[in-house]
């Protein structure tokens, strides 16, 4: 299928599609399983947000795409062809982990977009323009739990710590451009790198208050911007996908 | 036919269209309808999200299809608009007391687009007025609320946050 535009664009706004839907998905299987109804409510309002963005990134990506339509790359793409970040396909394990998960990627997403929005891309800002209202709401709920987790009880701050000494690795990921985000960065002045020092700066405020310590200096994992995924996504996909390849186009 | 009196008939149409979350509220209301334009002999309508998932916005497209081909407007179409993100700065003053009549505390005041996290305000009860309130949740039972309580004759409600 032709695309109409830079390959290297199209893989940038699925970078940004497979981010959403991935965290979207992962967020919402707490749906029915908060630790309290109105963290329940919470998890899955935010879901949703991520959900409704990822749609709108898949819709750009579309009308790029003879014959592509939003709903072709979440349901008929493999594992390989995922775009999302490793630490967003983690398993949720605990309200800890799951929080913590959010915390590192909320306090990037939120900057990201910024970026966006002072970019040259007039559609990708428009979507950001949307999202970043939102994603506000992500980062005040992300880092006030971190507070309260951390700066909780004994277990509760054991527990995420254990989340944030397991996570830090995934996040080096986060600021290793892929030749999408190299191609973004020299047409329409979205750098990643540029990004990295002020998310340093806001985590580390966050962990501080919450008596969280700072992860040693680590090395890094990656591969999710090039496909190269853990096993924790197929089983994802799995579930996402199954009615689109059991009943392939089938209508809710 | 005159274009005139057909756009403020199709405005009249999209007052009664509701918004399924907030079924006092209409679309004109809520601020959601960005352009209404006769392009070659079709209308269109551009309306905008308020949230990017909110799960009503493909069903207030229909809504106002049905609406204004029940209105003879068959040759109509409704497209989804980005241009500005939806502000509740959009909401009118009659939405805002119809708001407050059944019971969901309007915003208060604009939203402050500098800031990184949203701001606190104090929200009066929509029952009492009691300013004495409390935010329980910040997400409500839709995207758009958040929850509170009222501390001065305690009943819970919902608040349609500034956004
Ligand atoms: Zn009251």
């Amino acid at each position: 299928m032709a695309i109409h535009c830079n390959p290297l664009l199209h893989q940038f706004i699925l970078q940004l599609a497979d981010n959403a839907l991935v965290l979207g998905h992962r967020i919402s299987e707490w749906c029915g399983h908060g630790p309290v109804l109105e963290q329940d409510i919470a998890l899955a309002n935010i879901a949703l947000d991520h959900i409704g963005q990822a749609r709108m990134y898949y819709q750009l990506a579309a009308s790029f795409e003879d014959g592509a339509t939003e709903d072709s790359y979440p349901y008929q793409r493999d594992v390989r062809g995922f775009r999302n970040l490793l630490l967003l396909e983690m398993e949720n394990k605990d309200f800890g982990y799951t929080l913590t998960r959010s915390f590192f990627y909320d306090q990037f997403h939120y900057l990201l977009l910024e970026a966006i929005i002072q970019s040259d891309h007039k559609a990708l800002k428009e979507i950001a323009s949307q999202a970043i209202k939102e994603v506000r709401y992500h980062c005040r709920y992300s880092s006030d739990w971190m507070k309260r987790l951390g700066d909780g009880t004994e277990e509760s701050h054991q527990r995420v710590q254990k989340a944030v000494d397991a996570f830090y690795m995934y996040t080096g990921e986060f600021f290793m451009p892929s030749a999408a985000d190299e191609y973004m960065a020299a047409e329409f002045n979205i750098n990643i790198e540029s990004i990295k020092e002020k998310w340093l700066e806001n985590i580390q405020a966050v962990l501080q208050e919450s008596t969280l310590a700072m992860p040693q200096d680590t090395w890094f994992q990656k591969g999710g911007k090039t496909g190269v995924h853990t096993e924790k996504l197929g089983f994802l996909l799995a579930e996402l996908q199954y009615i689109q390849r059991a009943y392939p186009n089938m209508n809710w | 036919m005159n274009a005139m009196t057909n756009h403020r008939d199709i405005y009249q149409v999209l007052e009664t269209v509701l918004d399924p979350e907030v079924p006092v509220l209409s679309v004109v209301d809520l601020g959601i309808v960005r352009k209404v334009r006769l392009d070659r002999g079709t209308w269109q309508v551009d309306i905008c999200p308020t949230y990017s998932g909110c799960p009503a916005l493909d069903v207030i497209a229909l809504d106002i299809k049905v609406a204004l081909d029940q209105a003879g407007f068959e040759n109509s179409q409704v497209n989804y608009v980005l241009d500005e993100p939806w502000t509740t700065d959009w909401i009118s003053e009659s939405g805002r007391k119809k708001l407050k009549e059944y019971g969901i505390a309007p915003p208060v005041g604009s939203p402050d687009k500098l800031a990184v996290n949203p701001d606190d305000r104090t929200v009066p009860c929509p029952i009492c007025d009691s300013t004495d309130t409390v935010m329980v949740s910040a997400f409500g039972s839709t995207a758009c609320k958040s929850l509170f309580k009222c501390n001065s004759c305690l009943e819970p409600f919902d608040y349609f946050k500034c956004h």
